[in-house]
């Protein structure tokens, strides 16, 4: 039987090595796969928690997470599209047409 | 013990398992005739010959699709339990996930008139 | 059978507004698109009729309290407040939108949708009262205001206000869900109320599990980095002055004053009703009390708040001050305001402990309502007062986005004697000046504060407010005793533009001077909180 503590030891690895890939990655597709990973992280520690609780809420969360985060992405690839189109780069660091 | 046997079961399993699609496989390569030429030795490929570089730029078009494709895929999630419950709901419930349908046949609507699904 | 709620129990009428809007945007979305391109005006009506319609179904949630859909959702005045000022908000900045839109050459029917479909998030998130209705009403707020950032496509700074708000925007939602689990974990629940039980009730867990306590420290900080993001304090508030600088102007003020609405409203709700009892040193603090005796402790998370809040109300102001570009300088301002409500949500985590009996204690967040009335009041002031500066803006920005530097205001007084009059007004409320709106937010802020104890931060609250009447003043300065450079007429100056800058200024005025309008709405609030925990 493994512990509770492992799964949320697990989801902590996860979701902080997903806020590192999004604050050191500079292709935007790989920023966007951190989220995700650290989407999921959250994902895996709702569940665990739904299943020690034996509740169904955290399972619940996850769906909802889940179809929104798919959304979420939808959106964010299309501003990359058309990010795309005018930069012809998706690395982040091109968008500094701003200043600070 | 009786775990060990349960395992046993599969471990039958992974040996027969590569026997069945090995047999015909090496049965075809003894028995049928050999004529190669150059169009039977080319890589299969459905559809029209490749001309040129594979690695093209795609259209944006189907970026658009894939995107929609994904938000439906995705939103499927909440008719699964609506589905497998579907026997035991009552009017409401039936009503509830009609609903969620019609909201997304309202997107596909959108999508449709935008021409996001256009292949051309 | 399986155990599905009827409709009569899910008492949906209890969550009207926010289903009507949400259900009428999907209708438009599709109508919209039988509009022909150069009647988008219509478009714009149906909206500003929904959003009225909205308004009066609102109406009877004030004095309500009543919870729909499994106690996930609750239309308290809290709710029916924060609904009444994202409904105006949205209502001026459709009117701002209007012209703008046409001219920029960035007209599309989906910009009203999107709006609505941001309105009725914030709508959501004012009356959550369970965490995964929080997440989704986050989302849904976001997701819009994200596409209509980049909505001038053919701009790549728009593009990248898009992209920035976006990437950063992820992120916070990635650091709510996973503070909403470990809250999950440590109480069992992802309800509101239900989670103020499990940390203040008889058989409170925090004073005897350690792991518990952990995981509700760090999923409670996760949720104040998230919705700090989302209204932007420092040090989450790096988006902010790109995103407000290359987003579409009315786009810019909306998420000025709406993304700020709903993330105020959801770190209200669930600092107030989830977490206000979440004292760390529990069992230090009652250690040497006598029965009867009262004492306060900080809540766990007041600290931070503090320490945010003070960080944001000195960087925003500062900063403010070195920009050239009023945009951007609204930009910053708005990072400063977010600090002053900051403010308020801090004075919540002031706890009182009484003795009852031994081992039998009673928590009260005693300083939650007045803090609760003084956040909104001063959202409900700061709407009006920067949509209508956003609208004074607007109406000197060229087509092409320039023409929002300071200098632009040079001489407007001559120009356009009313529109600078009325922006000298819009500074003044920014400031907090007696008979604006802005002084009664600012003047509750700052006495819940001080009611609540925090007599440094009030300090800092009222320095800054001194160093922002810098650069407000600066432009009325422009404006009344500079002569203009340029004498090219404000294209942006249209009908539209005008009557969304006349209900802004009514509503700066009118609060200002009677703002027992705004609080005789709020007179329940702290009455219906407390009933709904206990």
């Amino acid at each position: 039987m493994v512990g509770m503590e492992a799964y949320v030891i697990l989801s902590a690895v996860l979701f902080v090595l997903g806020a590192m890939g999004v604050m050191m990655r500079r292709n935007a597709i790989l920023v966007f796969m951190s989220v995700e990973l650290m989407l999921n992280a959250a994902n895996l520690a709702l569940v665990a928690f739904s299943r020690q609780w034996s509740g169904v809420d955290g399972q619940v969360f996850v769906f909802f997470v889940i179809t929104v985060a798919a959304a979420e992405v939808a959106v964010g690839l299309a501003l990359i599209v058309t990010i795309f189109r005018t930069k012809q780069s998706i690395n982040i660091d091109v968008l500094h047409q701003m200043e600070g | 013990m009786n775990v060990l046997s349960e395992w046993a079961f599969i471990g039958v399993f992974f040996v027969l398992a590569p026997i069945l699609p090995a047999v015909p496989i090496l049965l075809g390569g003894v028995l049928s005739p050999k004529k190669p030429n150059a169009i039977k030795q080319a890589t299969y490929e459905c559809g029209v010959e490749t001309v040129g570089d594979t690695w093209v730029q795609f259209k944006v078009q189907y970026y658009i699709y894939g995107l929609v494709f994904l938000i439906f895929d995705v939103e499927m999630v909440f008719l699964f339990p609506w589905a497998v419950a579907y026997g035991q709901l009552d009017f409401f419930a039936f009503a509830a996930g009609v609903l969620f349908i019609f909201l997304l046949s309202d997107a596909l609507v959108y999508a449709w008139k935008k021409n996001a699904l256009e292949w051309a | 059978m399986i155990d599905v709620p009827s409709f009569a129990e899910l008492n949906l009428e209890v969550a009207l507004p926010g289903i009507f809007l949400a259900l009428f945007t999907t209708v438009l979305l599709i109508v919209d698109l039988f509009i022909p391109k150069d009647r988008k005006i219509t478009t714009a009506h149906l909206t500003i009729g929904a959003l009225v319609v909205a308004f009066v179904l609102n109406l009877p949630a004030f004095n309500a309290g009543e919870t729909a859909m499994n106690e996930m959702f609750i239309a308290d005045a809290f709710a029916g407040f924060v609904n009444m000022i994202v409904i105006t908000g949205a209502i001026i900045t459709v009117l701002l939108s209007v012209d703008y839109m046409k001219r920029s050459g960035i007209e599309h029917g989906e910009f009203y949708s999107l709006l609505l479909f941001s309105v009725s998030g914030i709508m959501f998130m004012g009356s959550a009262n369970d965490l995964i209705v929080v997440f989704i009403a986050l989302e849904l707020l976001s997701i819009p205001l994200y596409v209509m950032a980049a909505l001038r496509h053919d701009d790549v700074k728009s593009e990248e206000s898009g992209i920035k708000y976006f990437i950063l925007g992820a992120f916070a939602s990635a650091f709510f869900v996973y503070g909403a689990a470990l809250i999950y974990g440590a109480t069992g629940t992802t309800n509101l109320p239900e989670i103020f039980r499990a940390i203040a009730g008889a058989d409170g867990i925090v004073a005897t599990e350690n792991s518990a306590m952990i995981y509700l420290v760090i999923g409670a900080a996760m949720v104040i980095v998230a919705l700090g993001f989302k209204v932007a304090a420092v040090p989450f508030h790096m988006w902010t002055p790109d995103v407000y600088e290359g987003a579409p102007t009315p786009v810019t003020a909306f998420m000025s004053v709406g993304a700020k609405a709903g993330g105020f409203a959801g770190l209200l709700r669930v600092m107030i009703i989830g977490l206000p009892l979440l004292v760390v040193n529990f069992g230090d603090a009652v250690e040497t009390m006598a029965i009867g005796e009262t004492i306060t402790v900080p809540s766990a998370w007041q600290t931070a708040l503090w320490l945010i809040a003070a960080a944001t109300m000195i960087f925003g102001n500062f900063i403010a001050i070195s920009q050239t570009n009023v945009k951007r300088m609204l930009a910053y301002s708005s990072i400063a305001h977010a600090g002053y409500i900051l403010m308020a949500v801090a004075a919540v985590g002031t706890v009182q402990i009484t003795k009852v009996a031994e081992n039998d204690y009673t928590m009260v967040a005693v300083y939650a309502e007045s803090a609760l009335n003084g956040a909104l009041v001063y959202l409900l002031a700061y709407t009006f007062t920067n949509l209508g500066a956003f609208a004074v803006v607007m109406s000197l920005e060229n087509n092409d986005g320039s023409g929002t530097m300071l200098d632009d205001f040079n001489g407007l007084s001559k120009r356009h004697p009313l529109t600078a009059a009325m922006m000298a007004f819009f500074m003044l409320s920014l400031i907090g000046v007696p008979t604006t709106a802005g002084f009664i937010g600012k003047f509750l802020i700052f006495d819940a504060a001080i009611q609540a104890g925090l007599i440094p931060l009030t300090i800092i609250g009222v320095l800054t407010s001194a160093v922002s009447a810098y650069y407000y003043v600066r432009i009325i300065v422009n404006m009344y005793l500079k002569d203009a450079a340029v004498t090219d007429e404000a294209v942006g100056l249209t009908p539209y533009v005008n009557y969304a800058t006349i209900v802004a200024f009514a509503g700066t005025l009118i609060f200002g001077l009677f703002p027992m309008l705004a609080l005789d709405l709020l007179a329940s609030s702290g009455a219906q909180i407390a009933t709904l925990l206990f």
